[in-house]
């Protein structure tokens, strides 16, 4: 297969970008897309030319490292998947692939392809945990009941594997459905129950602090994540806040 | 008013209840237009009930005007917002891959709004002002069916009022039911929920622009 990138390249955070274009051949359907980028930062290696820099760690879709932009979409065309997942047999030969960083005021470019996305972190920091005493009274979490629907609730907004794709699909880079994900976790289970208003007004306290946009439902987070994590956190979410609200 | 609501969960709640406030306004306002086209004379006594009503006057009419500027004002306040949440554009973003362009463009079908609600308020409420507190006409009980069908025998104000309620359509469709969201409102009657949100978007604009065509048609 031969193909024409176009990739946005950066020197550092505080350089200026731009898109460079690299044609490369030989690239074989069964290949993921970021053995793809191995393949090209080869080729630049050899060259002599500066690799392009891009996250990955586990290459198997449950890391969230990796974040690219792909012809427009986060991790690409196809749908719950991350870009590790996604495969070469997904494009034609002769396609040009645009490649670019998850764009979010929150998210700046550290290099290429590399944004800084410790704003997810801090957010989760803010609220995203319950207390459990650990002096060697602990209770054994499978001895508080729990509903089943509530628990598979709560596993699945778990799911979230904070790879920012919602982010950066969303077209105000809102970080509602990650946020959502990580309070819907803790409101389903009795155990999160205890610190439920200080943890949502915290967390949404600092999503809005590290300027992320405002949520308008437009539904592409939902879309793009490749956890699939629902809407229905969000409308969780914006319920457990009024709530909150009204004690605080 | 981006201080008095802090938060951007606050500031949805906000917007959703202002929105679904204007669009209960608007069905109330739709029925009365109606009776235009099968009543004149239920038309008038509808009219001259909304003119001369203290409590619609002194409550209502203020509650709706602030309805709408806090709707528009938070609209933009948001989308400034937003447009800060982002400051390097995509150079490919294919937005219609995830989202309808209703709600990728509510901003626009707003400003289209926003643009009519000064032609119709020019061309109803400010002549309805000066009637009654500047010239300080007594009340005229009948007068209302003529002022209003006289607005449409120009064929290109007939046309702005067609196009401004197709952006309405536009604008509820994603607007009505995102209302429900941001108030909390998903489970399992959502789906059905949506489908009433979708029809009523549809089938308001729709009532309206038949009741200006009709008129134009009927002049």
């Amino acid at each position: 297969m031969k193909l024409t990138l176009k990739i946005w390249r950066q020197e550092n955070a505080n350089a200026k970008g731009k898109m460079e274009t690299y044609p490369i051949e030989g690239i074989e359907g069964d290949m993921s897309f970021l053995e793809m980028l191995d393949v090209l930062n080869e080729e630049l290696v050899a060259k002599g030319e500066e690799p392009v820099e891009f996250d990955h760690d586990c290459r198997e879709g449950i890391c969230g490292t990796c974040s690219l932009q792909i012809n427009g979409e986060p991790h690409g065309p196809d749908k719950l998947i991350t870009t590790c997942q996604l495969h070469m047999r997904t494009f034609n030969d002769g396609d040009t692939i645009v490649i670019e960083p998850f764009r979010a005021t929150a998210f700046p470019v550290i290099k290429d392809l590399i944004v800084d996305r410790s704003a997810l972190d801090r957010i989760q920091q803010a609220g995203g945990y319950v207390s459990v005493n650990t002096s060697g009274n602990t209770i054994d979490a499978n001895s508080i009941p729990v509903n089943k629907h509530d628990a598979d609730d709560s596993f699945n907004a778990a799911t979230c594997i904070g790879c920012g794709a919602c982010v950066a699909a969303c077209k105000n880079a809102s970080a509602m459905l990650f946020t959502s994900a990580k309070v819907s976790q803790y409101a389903l289970l009795p155990q999160g129950k205890v610190e439920a208003t200080e943890r949502v007004l915290n967390m949404v306290r600092q999503m809005d602090e590290e300027g992320f946009g405002n949520c308008s439902n437009t539904g592409a987070c939902e879309i793009e994540c490749p956890k699939g994590i629902s809407l229905e956190n969000i409308a969780r979410l914006n319920r457990e806040y009024l709530s909150a609200s009204t004690k605080s | 008013m981006g201080g008095f609501i802090q938060s951007s969960t606050m500031r949805k709640f906000a917007m959703a209840l202002s929105g679904l406030f204007l669009v209960f306004f608007l069905l109330q306002h739709f029925i009365i237009n109606l009776t235009s086209v099968t009543s004149p004379d239920t038309f008038n006594e509808l009219s001259h009930f909304m003119g001369t009503n203290p409590l619609v006057q002194v409550l209502l009419q203020p509650v709706l005007i602030f309805g709408v500027i806090f709707h528009f004002a938070m609209g933009f306040i948001l989308e400034a917002k937003n447009k800060k949440a982002r400051n390097v554009n995509y150079v490919k973003y294919n937005g219609g891959a995830n989202a309808s362009w209703m709600s990728r463009n509510m901003i626009y079908s707003g400003i289209v709004i926003l643009a009519f609600l000064g032609l119709h308020f020019y061309d109803f409420w400010v002549p309805e002002m000066v009637h009654k507190y500047i010239q300080s006409h007594p009340e005229d009980a009948t007068r209302y069916y003529a002022e209003t069908i006289a607005k449409f025998e120009s064929p290109v104000r007939t046309g702005i009022y067609v196009v401004a309620f197709i952006f309405l359509m536009l604008h509820l469709l994603h607007g009505f039911s995102s209302s429900f969201q941001s108030i909390g409102w998903n489970n399992k009657y959502s789906k059905a929920l949506k489908g009433f949100t979708q029809a009523y978007a549809i089938i308001i604009p729709l009532g309206f622009i038949f009741i200006a065509v009709y008129h134009y048609l009927n002049h």
